[in-house]
């Protein structure tokens, strides 16, 4: 799937400037954007180092067993497939508390690290399982209690009260997230005789 | 003083002091962590420098905003508020891209606009489906991503119809 994405993202991008003539944007786009990535893996890198190094902290002083034991009748509600004391359910809790707060790149590290616990109860290393992908929906839909971006942006254009929209957003936030994994539930199932062990 | 900025320094806080408290082993514990953060960056790197190369050059060939003003008149007739389209067909690409068109709407429709509500509602209410998808499954090496895309896709459209529904309740 991402293969397809990927590739089509690129020749449809290319086809299309051809025929507009914007040709010579995307051409200095394509070397540009390779190292733009430094930028980015660079601003990346002190971000997972600091954060993954705090968890490790919290991890070896058994604060996060402590949060994950609180999490974990929710987390594990809707992940029925981890096992109880699985150490994937305190990253999930951890990943969606950052994202909660507003801190989308504390998420990050926490996100990654989940996905490479997961893949270690997946049985078919190169398919998703059920957990990694209702995971990725809850990632996507970020539930979010303070958006600080949104708020500042608002601030910015003349906002007379900037947060008036953290209300609006969490009602929107949340009933989004709960459709989302009824969404989920229901493909999963359709499609479950094709993937039946996992 | 604003109190998303206490949220940070607070978490290090409790981290650091149950540590101590703890009597762990404390900086040796957390420079084994940021070892693992290098690798684990080092390992993303080429996800990210193939997302951005794709992503760039479809962005870049205006593909996107030609194709939403030729759709504006099926939405204008769906009663569906075209002024966000841009917004919504970005956001689940480029994060950078879906602020800066965000931040254009509040420019132009005013911040406590039905507009400027709707574009902040979408842009804090959904993320980067695409790209966090792509990154997050190649980061561990999984090709087939069954149905996650299509539930991330529909999530985002639902979350735009329930932004709609909730701006015209609550805040217009």
């Amino acid at each position: 799937m991402v293969n397809y994405i990927w590739a089509f993202f690129i020749i449809i991008g290319i086809i299309y400037s051809l025929i507009n003539g914007n040709i010579t944007v995307v051409n200095n786009e394509i070397i540009n954007s390779a190292a733009s990535s430094i930028d980015m893996i660079l601003k990346l890198l002190p971000i997972m180092c600091l954060w993954l190094g705090l968890m490790n902290i919290a991890k070896e002083s058994g604060l996060l067993n402590i949060f994950s034991k609180k999490m974990s009748p929710i987390v594990s509600f809707i992940f029925k497939e981890i096992p109880k004391n699985h150490e994937a359910i305190g990253l999930i809790s951890s990943n969606i508390l950052m994202n909660m707060l507003g801190l989308g790149n504390a998420a990050t590290p926490f996100g990654l690290k989940t996905m490479k616990s997961l893949q270690t109860l997946n049985p078919n290393k190169d398919t998703a399982t059920r957990s990694m992908i209702t995971f990725l929906v809850i990632n996507t839909c970020s539930v979010t209690i303070i958006p600080t971006t949104v708020i500042s942006f608002r601030l910015l254009n003349g906002a007379t009260n900037p947060t008036d929209i953290v209300l609006a957003s969490i009602i929107t936030s949340f009933l989004a997230t709960f459709i989302a994994l009824i969404l989920d539930r229901i493909f999963y199932y359709l499609g479950r005789r094709k993937y039946e062990h996992i | 003083m604003n109190i998303s900025n206490l949220i940070l320094p607070l978490i290090v806080l409790i981290i650091v002091s149950y540590a101590i408290y703890k009597k762990v082993d404390l900086l040796n514990v957390f420079i084994d962590g940021v070892k693992e953060g290098i690798e684990m960056s080092l390992q993303i790197f080429p996800t990210i420098l193939a997302m951005l190369v794709a992503i760039n050059v479809l962005l870049k060939s205006n593909l996107i905003l030609d194709l939403t003003s030729l759709l504006n008149p099926i939405f204008n007739y769906l009663h569906f508020p075209s002024e966000i389209l841009p917004l919504a067909i970005l956001k689940p690409i480029s994060g950078s891209t879906s602020l800066i068109v965000m931040n254009d709407l509040l420019k132009t429709y005013g911040a406590e606009s039905y507009i400027g509500y709707l574009a902040s509602i979408i842009q804090g209410s959904t993320d980067t489906t695409i790209y966090i998808l792509s990154l997050y499954f190649a980061s561990v090496g999984i090709k087939k991503t069954r149905y996650a895309l299509k539930v991330g896709l529909l999530s985002d459209l639902i979350t735009i119809i329930i932004a709609i529904i909730v701006v015209n309740l609550l805040l217009i």
